[in-house]
């Protein structure tokens, strides 16, 4: 029976084909993680579940990354007791202050995380890792001491929609673009418990890094996952970082789908998602004229080393605006090394720009960036949710590199077409 | 069982940062995080309900992060239900996993109003507005799930195999 590699995935996983959608599964787990502020309540119940010993070594990762480095006294105790436990148990995959970066870019990165893999985190925004061609889903703390105990996952078999980009995409539009634009046509509940299975040639165009973007932002549309079928070009990027040998899948050509939606990427203008949902994306030509104090790049969702080149090349030999505060964040040392190697974070701080260290930090409204009542930020992160980045009463757009760096130039919503 | 309570209702699209700021994220403790909850929707939500009451809300409810601190905080608030025309997937793991009930109906959310008493019968699956005098069917939960459920959710049920993996062995 044809199938979609979603479905490939989990046959692979359970060791039998004998499952149709909207079944309730028990699937093995090839890799599972947690951060400071998803693994103490996941670790509490691991010590509470009898077990003696973690499922493998080898398949766990734990990553301060959240409010990481240590943001007050309480964050320390929690980074603390993933540390702890890590050493306790021998988990080889601790990544200390120093050598971490936001998980989901940190992962691939490590090559930890492969295509026909399962994977399951403790974040919401796991999905990124479908970008190798991986089942990659987030769950909440006690699935996560389940798994660690256990090594496998229960899974309602999800149906999937494929969406098949087509045409040329604009000089500043990028995998942000599309998946803002494809929330704003299916809503944030649009691909409710589904799977999103991006595909068409657009997406054989674009790069790794703008493929873990569009990804990143499927559980923006409710979607147990995003996944892409792996190809040439991640096989080059997992040379060198592969940490174990993989199996990669393609979707059957008649494999069945719930839905299919064509979208023509030639007519799609660079997107701003408005507060207070990330479905309310708008061309950057109906924005108007919006004044912003802030302007944010960087997290699990763009930064990445070309998510900075891009920022990096419209800042170049230009001044960010004396109203507006612009914080660049890389998502690990790699990338932050590489960007320096590279001269961007020369530019950056010559612009006026502060560089930080890797933390998921203002994204989530934790530290490094947030928001006083009333101001208003341009962000490259994933939520624009109230109160994401602070106070109540402030307000997240979210947007391309391209254009929060645009943005900090002129001190408002702006194209990096506008820029002189 | 048997869970009775007034309802409090909200609007669709709730998402788990209005549930509970991350900036109270810097703590899994449960009585720490009721006092914040739905802080940012309604600031004396935690002061104005009282224990056993039902949180009613539209679509989408638990939408965004996995923090699992979310239905925590709903749950030590003394929040006895939730009923949602439809939740987002996470949430209704975790929800399920620490044992605070949830059901999904379009028409109980529709037609209740803020203040309506509602008596609901888990074994049954009926949902009575009493204030408005209707019942309600509500769905049922796959067996699986029921069985996690039965067993005191998934903490209860990762002990048992922990114990009948040990004997395996």
């Amino acid at each position: 029976m044809a199938k979609t590699i979603v479905e490939k995935i989990l046959s692979s996983h359970t060791g039998t084909d004998n499952f149709e959608i909207g079944d309730i599964i028990k699937a093995r787990v090839d890799f599972a993680f947690a951060n400071d502020i998803t693994a103490p309540i996941a670790i509490k119940y691991f010590k509470e579940s009898g077990a003696r010993q973690v499922f493998d070594k080898k398949r766990i990762g734990l990553i301060p990354d959240h409010f990481a480095p240590n943001k007050d006294i309480k964050s320390a105790e929690q980074c603390k007791l993933l540390k702890e436990f890590a050493r306790e148990y021998e988990i080889e995959n601790y990544f200390e202050i120093g050598k971490m970066g936001v998980e989901h870019a940190l992962l691939p990165e490590k090559g930890l995380v492969l295509p026909g893999d399962v994977v399951v985190g403790a974040d919401s925004h796991t999905d990124t890792s479908g970008a190798l061609g991986t089942f990659a889903i987030g769950v909440g703390s006690t699935d996560l001491a389940a798994i660690m105990v256990l090594g496998e996952v229960w899974l309602k078999v999800p149906p999937t929609i494929k969406f098949i980009y087509s045409g040329k995409l604009d000089k500043w539009v990028s995998g942000k673009d599309l998946i803002l634009y494809t929330i704003s046509q299916i809503g944030v509940d649009g691909a409710n418990y589904k799977v999103m299975e991006f595909s068409g040639e657009t997406i054989k165009g674009l790069s790794m890094d703008n493929r873990f973007t569009m990804c990143n932002m499927a559980i923006e549309a409710g979607a147990k996952t995003g996944i892409i079928e792996p190809d040439e070009l991640t096989l080059e990027y997992l040379k060198g970082r592969a940490q174990r040998p993989y199996q990669t899948y393609n979707s059957d050509p008649d494999a069945h789908y719930e839905k299919i939606i064509e979208i023509d990427v030639s007519k799609i203008e660079p997107q701003v998602a408005f507060p207070h949902l990330p479905e309310n994306a708008k061309p950057i030509s109906e924005v108007g004229n919006v004044k912003i104090d802030q302007s944010i790049i960087g997290s699990c969702t763009n930064g990445r080393i070309e998510d900075l080149r891009i920022a990096a090349q419209i800042l170049k030999g230009q001044q960010i605006h004396p109203e507006v505060r612009l914080i660049v964040i890389p998502a690990t040392q790699d990338v932050y090394l590489q960007a320096l190697r590279e001269g961007l974070i020369d530019i950056f701080i010559s612009s006026g720009a502060a560089v930080s260290t890797p933390t998921c930090g203002p994204c989530l409204g934790g530290y490094m960036g947030i928001l006083a009542k009333g101001e208003r930020a341009i962000s490259t992160t994933n939520r624009n949710f109230v109160g994401r980045m602070g106070h109540p009463e402030s307000e997240v757009y979210l947007a391309s590199p391209a254009l929060a760096a645009a943005s900090a130039i002129l001190g408002r919503i702006a194209s990096p077409e506008e820029v002189k | 069982m048997i869970i009775k309570g007034k309802v409090w209702k909200f609007k669709d699209n709730i998402d788990t940062d209005v549930i509970i700021p991350a900036r109270y994220l810097n703590t899994s403790d449960p009585k720490e995080l009721a006092l914040h909850c739905m802080e940012d929707y309604d600031s004396e939500f935690a002061k104005k309900m009282d224990q056993g009451d039902i949180v009613v809300a539209g679509r989408n409810f638990g939408c965004g992060s996995s923090r699992e601190h979310a239905p925590i905080a709903l749950k030590a608030a003394g929040v006895s239900c939730i009923i949602a025309q439809s939740f987002a997937r996470i949430f209704f793991r975790n929800a399920i996993n620490i044992g605070l009930p949830i059901f999904e109906s379009e028409k109980v959310a529709d037609q209740c109003s803020e203040g309506d008493l509602l008596k609901i019968d888990t074994v049954k699956g009926t949902i009575n507005n009493l204030t408005k005098d209707k019942v309600y069917k509500t769905n049922l939960l796959p067996e699986f799930i029921q069985k996690i459920i039965s067993v005191g959710g998934l903490k209860e049920y990762v002990k048992e195999e922990v114990r009948r993996r040990e004997v395996d062995v």
